[in-house]
């Protein structure tokens, strides 16, 4: 293949990557954002999704489309009520403390990493496309799949978007993230709206992981990669704003997609990641955030 | 805090020191070895405690000082055949530079941003350790050969490979370092340190200079971890990427939390009864990091003090 195709081929998943990135840093962000909750256990919301995927479409007979669709509205469901779960009995008892729920959400990782290990095991299991309808370029065919991705995480992007800015839940939710305790004395009832972001953060995770299994496969060691990427995203991005973490994430999607095909992938992380380390340090709003107030 | 007379502090960590000497005599050996594994990491933890127990930094990347030290000293008998004295003080020079480095860096950032970007240079530094495989061995790591884990005086010569040898060299640097982590917090710098960690505004306002003093704490802190790491590779003889990896990072964290942060025998205890839950449960199941996981949760949930902490707080004013 020439350069120029080569590119393309790159670029397209480039744009997965970031399609898939974007959301699950969504979650990431809203949850820091509206709960100033760094979630180090978001990558294993994430992971939980695939084996879930996995389970549900091995589960239901027929045609794999059925399988996968209800694969992807019920495994974000289990997800999310896993979150909820947790946070009334440990984000909340803590109140929400900066270093305890660190701590804390530390501690979820390796409880959801270990018993995802011990009942799905440490076997990589693929889950079916729901089609198998390849595009064909003028250079190289392209599964329709994979463009599928990026239309859908559009979508829930957009739709995400429009429940932030133009409902009532999206007002009450900016209200407490802009200050929760003049919030709660205007009768928002935070400590519920905590609750459901939480929830919220991890099913858009699991979204992300479910649309992402049939191209990778489930396993139970896959929440770290989207963890470090997502941190990454929402850092450049600027942490809690939705527009930065969207256009960081097609950033280092792309980017990564790109250096990944042509320098060893090992580099292009030590390189990524150092740069966002950086960035952290020298410009903590993010290079699209605003400064704090 | 109430005022301790310092002479039955010390007489406590001397007695604790007598106490690990005695049960090198009567430990059965599989213990034995134990221990002396336990006493290297809880210098790891110690180091771990400067920073989080007295100034109040939670570090989420300590590894790489360790692995600084690992590699440092690992690497310099292994590629350079250097002898092992200078093998442990490379690497302790290691985790000394690369301390200073990070601290001048990080500690530009707090709160939970500190946090994230000593999280992101000790996976720097993780992958780094992986990209140059042909150096460090990558994931399979490498073996320190057992001739050159020989100490030699003159005549005299001391195997490191030796079980008593191994117990009696880690119980040193444990020593060592116990008494220097308890004579800094009882200096006016380890006062003014719990005075950053209480309200760093207030000790500007009183005019002292926070940022030294927390970058002097950052390397303190860094070249015990990284002397840890060096007595390991040289004492255990192996060098792995693992040691470099996050949950290298979080094991002091839980430790620490675990015997109490802020004291200096915290990190002792809370490394022995760690190290022996995981290694009774994993001879049940192989799920420890289950244990671990739900460890920490109740740790920050009923007993953020930890063990010495409630002690300190309930009976004892006086524990340093």
């Amino acid at each position: 293949m020439h350069f120029g195709p080569h590119l393309l081929l790159a670029a397209l998943e480039g744009l997965v990557t970031s399609a898939v990135l974007a959301l699950t840093a969504l979650g990431l962000s809203l949850v820091f954002g509206v709960m100033r909750v760094v979630n180090v256990a978001h990558g294993e919301f994430f992971m939980l999704g695939a084996p879930l995927a996995w389970a549900i479409s091995t589960a239901i007979p027929g045609h794999p489309t059925v399988g996968f669709l209800t694969a992807l509205v019920i495994a974000p469901l289990i997800v999310g009520a896993i979150a909820l779960v947790a946070e009334r009995l440990v984000l909340r008892r803590l109140n929400y403390n900066p270093e305890a729920t660190i701590v804390a959400t530390i501690g979820m990782l390796y409880i959801i990493q270990q018993l995802a290990l011990s009942f799905y095991g440490p076997e990589a299991r693929p889950v079916e496309p729901p089609f198998s309808y390849r595009i064909l370029l003028p250079w190289f065919g392209y599964s329709g799949y994979k463009l599928s991705i990026i239309a859908a995480s559009g979508l829930l992007l957009v739709a995400t978007w429009l429940v932030l800015t133009r409902t009532k839940i999206g007002l009450i939710m900016r209200a407490t993230q802009y200050d929760s305790e003049t919030a709660q004395a205007f009768g928002i009832p935070v400590d519920r709206v905590y609750a459901g972001v939480f929830a919220l953060g991890a099913m858009l995770a699991a979204i992300a992981a479910v649309l992402i299994v049939p191209i990778s496969q489930a396993h139970y060691l896959m929440g770290q990669d989207p963890l470090l990427l997502s941190f990454i995203v929402v850092i450049i991005g600027g942490l809690g704003s939705l527009r930065g973490t969207v256009v960081a994430a097609v950033l280092i999607g792309l980017s990564d997609g790109i250096i990944s095909v042509f320098f060893s992938p090992t580099l292009a992380k030590i390189i990524a990641t150092l740069l966002v380390a950086m960035v952290l340090v020298f410009r903590p709003q993010g290079l699209f955030g605003t400064a704090p107030r | 805090m109430s005022e301790a007379s310092p002479a039955k502090a010390y007489a406590l960590h001397l007695g604790v020191i007598a106490l690990l000497f005695a049960l090198s005599f009567v430990l059965p050996d599989y213990h034995h070895g134990l221990l002396a594994r336990i006493m290297v990491l809880a210098v790891f933890a110690m180091g771990y405690n400067m920073l989080f127990g007295y100034v109040g930094l939670l570090s989420l990347g300590h590894a790489m000082f360790f692995a600084a030290g690992l590699y440092g000293a690992g690497l310099s008998v292994i590629h350079l055949g250097w002898s092992l004295p200078l093998a442990f003080l490379a690497g302790i020079a290691c985790g000394a530079l690369l301390s200073l480095v990070i601290g001048l860096l990080a500690l530009r950032t707090t709160g939970v941003a500190f946090m994230i970007v000593t999280m992101m240079f000790a996976q720097v530094f993780y992958l780094t350790i992986l990209y140059f495989a042909a150096w460090t061995g990558g994931d399979q790591g490498l073996v320190v050969p057992q001739p050159a884990r020989v100490l030699t005086f003159g005549a005299t010569s001391l195997d490191l490979t030796n079980p008593t040898v191994r117990y009696m060299s880690a119980l040193a640097l444990f020593s060592v370092v116990l008494l220097i982590t308890l004579a800094i917090v009882r200096s006016r710098h380890g006062r003014v340190l719990v005075a950053i960690r209480e309200n760093e505004e207030r000790t500007k306002m009183l005019g002292y200079d926070t940022f030294s003093n927390k970058l002097a704490a950052m390397i303190v802190s860094g070249t015990i971890c990284a002397a840890s790491g060096a007595a390991y590779a040289l004492l255990f003889g192996y060098v792995g990427s693992s040691f470099a990896s996050v949950q290298y990072s979080i094991l002091p964290l839980l430790w620490v939390l675990l015997g109490g942060a802020a004291t200096t025998l915290g990190a002792l205890i809370g490394t022995v009864f760690m190290y022996y839950v995981i290694d009774i449960a994993s001879g049940y199941t192989s799920a420890y990091l289950l244990i671990v996981g739900i460890a920490l949760i109740l740790l920050v949930l009923f007993f953020p003090k930890g063990i010495l902490g409630t002690i300190r707080q309930r009976w004892l004013g006086w524990l340093p």
